[in-house]
């Protein structure tokens, strides 16, 4: 997202160049222009296509209302009043806002000195540990969840470990069917995430600012927490939204390892397209859990640049 | 790198969390292969011994192989259009300065950022108002709204190192725009088409939100492990198929990565590796 800005500068100092050229070159700019726009086109008329239609009927579905088998298209508010009036959409939505902050924390705070480490302390063989820190990630999710299905079921791996070293004589059984099993397990699955983008702001800080605090009398951690911390910020808050926009409609890990306490909207939309089929709500319930996820998005850019104009 | 070894020196401390973090990463992946060869029904310590029992069922499995089948087929389409569109796009991206471009850019990567529960019920009900009957085709779809902005990813910083007076050299000499792409630009930017062609498939290939709302009858893969998680008893078998699966993805991802990785370096040390 950082580079969006450069092609608009690349093309202003683009123009004078071409123009000196005079009609001729004009004529040829403008043909290369539409050259760009041709080859841009089908990648660009699919998604728009893909994105936009499927969303505005989402948004438009989510006014229309469920009765029996039929759905009638008549606009009505009814669905985003029951959304707030039932106190169950609103738990649901609050718990999937926490176990994901939850989460997204979690992930970023365990991140961030491995980003830090490959960043600084390793020097030959970089790609090897990115790479290695990346790949679970380009695995099967669902596997990585029923995974620690496995570790941590009832007759899971820890639980059998445990008993069988003679530790315990029953199971834990919070371990399983919890909100932390889910916000352990999103926290190792979205790990690659935080990783990359905090690893990158790092990577990108002139070594020269460290130097410079060094010799100026700072110690190693006054020198992190003062210059090498606020300029990885934007790794940080990368990782950050990187994490949390997908994790709040997650269905996989509650369903797997959340049990009652640890239900996500993500299951209850599912739900309204299948067991409940009631699909103008489970609209409703998208529309308003990517509101929430926007405004959160939106406070986290805001107070971030509050934070980072009152420093400087 | 020695001039600054007094910030750059290494940290006991954060080398042992490194390592730490690795097998905690990994671990739990490794429960699964470890536990596919285990001769019992329920997953748990300590091990019963060993056997080959489970895979050998897997493999006799036809409803396994008809949703390999269907991942296979989605996800080779999946790969092959979406690094279509990614080659064309990045190659305008790169090449051409386009008023409005980075917005155009920012909307494209919107699958990235959203949710993809949303995506998937937004196509759904769209093909239903269409009334249009789920199947492959609509897992395609999608997948390749999810696959096409990583397919762009990919592609530009390879275009990016390529130097746009080859291509005028080319079509100077009388090349038309199909030989100069050929001779002149594929070979240059085919590590990247590569690597997203593989980045893709496996990314379509292991999809599972998405394609649980737009799949019919026919079942992908990752939807056939799904429905097979509910039965504790064929749980082994499960564990089987998705270390096979394990072992094929990190292969397929590792050549990917290092495919991509090795292609930005010859561009940064031109000649080294060609």
């Amino acid at each position: 997202m950082a580079d969006i800005a450069e092609p608009a500068q690349a093309q202003q100092a683009a123009r004078p160049a071409r123009r000196g050229r005079g009609a001729n070159g004009r004529l040829f700019y403008r043909h290369e222009r539409l050259r760009g726009y041709g080859l841009l086109m089908p990648a660009l008329l699919f998604m728009a296509a893909g994105i936009l239609i499927p969303f505005g009927i989402l948004v438009t579905m989510s006014f229309w209302t469920q009765t029996g088998f039929d759905i009638d298209t008549s606009f009505t508010l009814d669905n985003y009043a029951k959304a707030f009036e039932q106190p169950v959409y609103q738990t649901l939505i609050l718990r999937s806002l926490y176990m994901s902050g939850a989460a997204t924390v979690a992930t970023v705070l365990l991140c961030y000195p491995i980003a830090y480490f490959v960043a600084f302390h390793v020097h030959r063989g970089k790609m090897l540990w990115l790479i290695l820190l990346t790949l679970p990630f380009w695995t099967s999710y669902l596997l990585r969840v029923f995974a620690w299905k496995t570790v941590l079921g009832y007759n899971g791996v820890i639980n059998s470990a445990l008993m069988s070293v003679g530790l315990i004589d029953q199971p834990l059984e919070f371990l399983l069917y919890s909100q932390s099993a889910v916000i352990i397990t999103l926290a190792h699955a979205w790990a690659p995430f935080a990783i990359l983008p905090i690893y990158v702001s790092l990577e990108k800080i002139d070594r020269s600012l460290l130097e410079a605090a060094t010799d100026l009398g700072d110690g190693p951690w006054r020198r992190f927490l003062r210059v090498t911390l606020p300029l990885s910020a934007p790794g940080i808050i990368a990782a950050t939204l990187l994490i949390f926009i997908p994790t709040v409609g997650d269905y996989i890990t509650p369903a797997l390892l959340g049990g009652p306490d640890g239900v996500m909207i993500g299951n209850m939309i599912q739900m309204q397209f299948g067991r409940i089929n009631d699909w103008p709500m489970g609209a409703t319930l998208a529309i308003i859990m990517m509101i929430c996820v926007a405004i959160v998005a939106l406070t986290v850019i805001v107070g971030t640049s509050r934070l980072k104009a009152r420093a400087s | 790198m020695k001039g600054d070894s007094y910030i750059d020196r290494s940290s006991r401390t954060l080398t042992l969390y490194a390592v730490l973090f690795l097998i905690v990463l990994y671990l739990p992946i490794l429960f699964l292969p470890l536990f596919s060869f285990n001769d019992s029904i329920y997953i748990a310590f300590p091990l019963q011994g060993f056997t080959t029992a489970w895979y050998a069922q897997m493999w006799e499995n036809p409803q396994m192989w008809a949703a390999l089948g269907n991942s296979v087929k989605v996800g080779m389409a999946t790969a092959v259009i979406s690094t279509a569109l990614g080659v064309f796009a990045a190659k305008a991206i790169t090449r051409y300065r386009l008023p409005g471009q980075g917005p155009l850019v920012g909307f494209m990567m919107l699958p990235l950022v959203v949710p993809l529960i949303i995506l998937g019920v937004a196509i759904l009900i769209l093909m239903s108002r269409l009334g249009v009957p789920l199947s492959l085709y609509t897992v395609t779809l999608g997948h390749l709204l999810i696959c096409t902005p990583f397919a762009i990813a990919t592609l530009i910083p390879r275009f990016e190192g390529l130097d746009p007076s080859l291509e005028e050299a080319s079509a100077d000499l009388g090349e038309n725009i199909w030989w100069t792409f050929w001779r002149v630009t594929f070979p240059v930017v085919y590590p990247g088409i590569i690597a997203s062609l593989l980045l893709t498939f496996t990314i379509s290939f292991d999809e599972f939100i998405v394609a649980f709302f737009l799949a019919g009858t026919e079942q992908t893969l990752p939807i056939y492990i799904w429905n097979q998680l509910r039965f504790p008893r064929e749980l082994p078998k499960v564990l089987a198929l998705a270390s096979v699966i394990l072992l094929v993805s990190f292969v397929v991802v590792f050549l990917s990565l290092w495919l991509t990785n090795r292609g930005n370096r010859t561009l940064v040390q031109p000649g080294k590796d060609q």
